[in-house]
């Protein structure tokens, strides 16, 4: 439970110092900026009570948004997210269930699992972003070319994470 | 009451997602909210001095560059003295209001930056304590870079001039028609004049430069050149603009405030009120 507890936290920080000083200084395009900093709330176990979730997907967007100086506009895209992910959860679920002790990743429930998962709860998150952020739909389908090319970035890079970094 | 208990218990997952975006959405949009200005210094207190210290880095990677810049600017300057010089061995100076100083200067560092967003921002290490107050003047060596929002002690965000909030009184130097200069949230390098009339002769790769209208830009700053236009509607025209300024590598800027600000916006507002 420790054990989870502090793994999480470090992977917290380093997935925000990781997106602020490493992530968004890498200029792809004008159009592309992929957000990593969600792979925290993509690989939280299983049994992270709901209320929990939200928690720390306020907690975790609102300090991107610190370094961005953009009040909120992470923050509640993350929650709405973090809000998503038990749905999206159940209604990937194997048969039987989640496997206890087990976790949302690559290694226990395969690759198109974890796209599958990843894409969808991504996307959301990205949506919600950059519509928030613009706030108004007189260029919807300028930002919506930003949303598709972000969530692919995203998704990409989120998925091969899975391979070389959160291995097991 | 139990009922209601019962029910708050049952949502308890869909009501607290209400209550925090709801939490999340005001720091979004309330613009003058004490909760958004105390999260922004918090952040900038905090994240400034992270920034500050990244920056210190990453800085050597761009001496020089950076020194190159600095030694052009340092010729121009030591010729304008120069002639300065000159001019007063041979003329006599009369003291003229006219000369007296508008602006100061300040030099500070850039922090930390965006260019990928669509309202980008400029973090300075100058701040209250350096005399940097909101609504001053940011400009860079080669042009214009923004305007100061908000300032904490030792640290100051700069609306840039790629934010699609931004709009700057601007003109063409070849013919002096004026128009309003905005970003249009696609290319960092490029933003669009727009509102000048029809019937102007517009040149590519002609000056844009600062109109001096509002109290903020002095007259006939750098901002960019004329790269491509276009016919808007009946009346005006559509100006692409190449900045000067090149924000992937912004280092040192200038903090310019006017001195005569106060007078200005007292006489401006007796106008509005008469």
């Amino acid at each position: 439970m420790i054990k989870i507890l502090s793994r999480n936290i470090f992977r917290f920080l380093i997935l925000v110092l990781f997106q602020v000083f490493v992530l968004s200084n890498l200029q792809f395009s004008g159009y592309i900026n992929p957000f990593i900093y969600l792979i925290f709330i993509l690989l939280l176990p299983f049994e992270t009570p709901k209320w929990l979730l939200l928690v720390f997907g306020f907690a975790l967007g609102i300090s991107i948004d610190l370094f961005f100086s953009t009040p909120g506009i992470h923050a509640s895209a993350t929650v709405f997210m973090a809000f998503l992910r038990p749905f999206i959860l159940d209604y990937f679920a194997p048969r039987d269930g989640y496997v206890q002790g087990t976790f949302p990743r690559v290694f226990y429930y395969g690759f198109a699992w974890f796209l599958k998962y990843s894409a969808i709860l991504v996307f959301a998150h990205h949506f919600f972003l950059f519509y928030i952020e613009v706030f108004r739909f007189t260029d919807f389908f300028l930002t919506f070319g930003r949303v598709l090319f972000s969530w692919f970035f995203s998704v990409l890079f989120i998925v091969s994470s899975q391979y070389f970094v959160f291995r097991k | 009451m139990r009922n209601l208990i019962k029910l708050i218990i049952r949502y308890h997952f869909f009501l607290l997602f209400i209550a925090i975006e709801i939490i999340a959405l005001t720091l979004v949009f309330g613009e003058n909210d004490y909760q958004q200005a105390a999260l922004i210094n918090l952040g900038r207190d905090i994240t400034g001095r992270l920034n500050q210290r990244i920056t210190s880095w990453t800085e050597y990677l761009d001496l020089k560059s950076t020194n190159q810049n600095l030694a052009q600017e340092n010729t121009s300057l030591k010729v304008a003295l120069l002639k300065q010089e000159l001019m007063r061995d041979e003329t006599v100076v009369i003291p003229d209001s006219l000369f007296e100083r508008k602006y100061f200067y300040r030099p500070a560092r850039v922090v930390s930056q965006s260019v990928n967003r669509q309202r980008n921002f400029l973090m300075l290490n100058a701040g209250s304590k350096d005399g940097v107050e909101p609504e001053m003047a940011v400009i860079s060596s080669e042009g214009v870079v923004g305007i100061i929002k908000g300032v904490s002690e030792n640290f100051s965000t700069v609306i840039s001039l790629i934010n699609i909030d931004i709009r700057i009184s601007s003109r063409l130097k070849s013919n002096d028609y004026f128009g309003s200069l905005n970003w249009d949230g696609l290319d960092y390098r490029y933003a669009i004049l727009s509102e000048i009339p029809h019937h102007a002769e517009v040149l590519l790769g002609d000056t844009v430069l600062t109109s001096g209208f509002s109290a903020i830009f002095p007259y006939g700053l750098p901002i960019g050149t004329v790269e491509d236009y276009e016919i808007k509607g009946a009346n005006f025209f559509d100006i692409k603009v190449k900045l000067f300024t090149d924000f992937k590598k912004l280092s040192h800027v200038y903090v310019l405030g006017s001195l005569l600000k106060e007078e200005r916006t007292e006489l401006e507002s007796q106008i509005i009120y008469d």
